[in-house]
């Protein structure tokens, strides 16, 4: 317990007004399905995963964590023609991981969060391309030139929007 | 239960991942459009499924193939025993069968031949001495069978009675030693006396070199030996062979009447000569007159006279002319004419040399 309660000491646990997540997921999706309109090259940002990362990481409490990306996940696949839960698990499973993991190290680094956006963004990747061949009988390809230049996007992205996010912890 | 905190979120994702899962499940459809869970579902419940006919097979093959075989052994014993029976019944049937083509065709050749006066006879016997090539047969004296008397079957001669008892009579088969018959090459009428050897095949002797003989000719009956009508097939020839030391050929041949296996014969009452039809057999009779016990007595017209040979061929005693029998001749002696259906009474003067029908019904005819 005491080593617990030592590492606690140095892992911080951030906290968000129920309101503020729910606008800040509310507005990633909404603009995830409005950029692309307007922007084409806009389509290659996954912000609803982005935000399933930061917080999964920033609330470091893998149950939230999972909780929040099912939710998230879910709602993509409302708003999308993908199969009811497709997004879910993907999103479920990188809630969990980023909870997992934001309790454990430093997240808060500029280039930590840049390489687990990069490795969250395959991990969400892999499990969409699982389920897809798993349970669609479908062989999407795995990798591609595309999914690496996104990757690379979206964990660019991360470091931008990540510090933004911290503005809006609970003091 | 509760779940350890450690353990809760894991178990949260599980959960979660889970019922996602079961959700893309109901949505998603494969194959005949059938949803993933309904194919889960049934996969699932398919081991089931196969194990418990597997099991119900089990026990099924169990009981069927040791249970229920505990009686197996004496009911195919019981079967084994239906089928040796039925075996002897088929047996039995298709011998009765076979006796009743061979009396269908006894009674057509006789229909046929109704102008000749026959009497149907069974083979009850052969002689016991291997040497002689005798049947015993199931007439006698008191059917009117005399010595001497022809005797055929619709293939063609068999051979001639040789002894008379009351009930039954002993027939001196053509393939007997001492048995012959008067004969004649179908093809060049050229005659001589057919002999028997003691083997299955014939003789035809007397037969001049000069004459063409071919194998497979006919051997038909000369009607000299006033026994035999004339024309009555005798036999086939198989084999020529010149003979060096006389003038004569050897001439083999292969009778015409299955010898080895007679059983019901066919005796001449009358030595009326008639047309010896091949296709009698095949004329509709019926069955029930081929075995009455007395013949039919056939009205006959009355014959002309004619000049008949001896019964038995012998050996000549002069050298025989190439053409001719060496039989000696017997002085012309007619045929009395047949005018009564008695068959006793209208052969009695054909006969050349009849022996006394034995008074004791044990005791036969002196050859």
């Amino acid at each position: 317990m005491e080593i617990h309660a030592s590492y606690d000491q140095h892992i911080e646990v951030h906290k968000y007004y129920a309101g503020t997540i729910f606008g800040v997921v509310v507005l990633a999706l909404a603009l995830e399905a409005v950029l692309p309109v307007y922007f084409r090259s806009a389509a290659i940002l996954e912000l609803p995963l982005l935000i399933t990362i930061y917080f999964g990481l920033s609330r470091r409490n893998p149950s939230s964590g999972l909780l929040l990306g099912m939710a998230i996940g879910l709602a993509q696949d409302s708003l999308g023609h993908t199969p009811f839960g497709m997004y879910g698990i993907a999103k479920t499973a990188v809630g969990f991981v980023a909870s997992s993991f934001g309790s454990r190290i430093d997240v808060d680094h500029p280039i930590s969060r840049f390489l687990l956006t990069f490795v969250f963004f395959h991990l969400h990747n892999a499990v969409l391309v699982l389920t897809d061949r798993i349970l669609l009988g479908q062989h999407e390809p795995y990798l591609e030139m595309r999914l690496i230049i996104a990757s690379l996007v979206n964990s660019v992205v991360a470091v931008v929007l990540y510090p933004l996010l911290d503005r809006l912890r609970r003091t | 239960m509760s779940i350890p905190s450690r353990h809760r979120s894991l178990t949260l994702f599980a959960a979660a991942i889970a019922a996602q899962v079961l959700l893309l499940a109901v949505q998603i459809r494969r194959g005949q459009q059938v949803r993933l869970i309904r194919v889960w579902a049934i996969e699932s419940v398919s081991p089931l499924g196969r194990g418990a006919a597997w099991s119900v097979d089990g026990v099924r093959g169990l009981w069927n193939n040791y249970v229920g075989l505990r009686h197996m052994r004496e009911e195919n014993d019981q079967l084994r025993g239906e089928v040796g029976e039925l075996r002897m019944r088929n047996s039995q049937l298709e011998s009765r069968a076979a006796e009743a083509d061979r009396l269908a065709g006894l009674l057509g050749f006789r229909d046929v031949h109704s102008e000749v006066q026959t009497l149907a006879a069974r083979v009850i016997g052969a002689s016991p001495d291997p040497s002689s090539h005798m049947v015993f047969i199931s007439r006698g004296s008191r059917d009117g069978v005399k010595r001497d008397m022809g005797v055929i079957t619709p293939e063609g001669v068999v051979g001639k009675i040789f002894a008379v008892y009351p009930d039954t009579s002993q027939v001196l088969l053509l393939t007997d030693k001492e048995s012959g018959v008067g004969a004649l090459l179908a093809a060049s009428r050229s005659q001589g006396p057919v002999r028997g050897s003691g083997d299955p095949l014939l003789g035809l002797e007397y037969i001049s070199s000069d004459v063409k003989v071919e194998q497979g000719e006919k051997i038909l009956t000369s009607g000299q030996d006033r026994i035999f009508p004339k024309d009555l097939p005798v036999g086939t020839v198989v084999q020529v062979q010149p003979d060096r030391r006389s003038p004569f050929q050897k001439i083999s041949v292969k009778p015409a009447a299955r010898l080895d296996g007679l059983e019901e014969v066919l005796v001449l009452l009358t030595r009326q000569e008639f047309t010896f039809r091949k296709d009698a057999d095949k004329a509709p009779v019926p069955v029930a007159s081929v075995t009455s016990p007395k013949p039919a007595a056939f009205p006959t017209a009355p014959t002309a006279p004619k000049p008949v040979a001896s019964v038995t061929p012998s050996k000549p005693t002069a050298p025989p002319p190439p053409t001719k029998p060496a039989i000696p001749p017997v002085p012309p002696k007619p045929a009395a004419p047949v005018t009564s259906p008695k068959p006793a009474a209208s052969e009695a003067p054909s006969k050349p040399a009849e022996p006394e029908t034995p008074q004791d019904p044990g005791t036969p005819d002196n050859p």
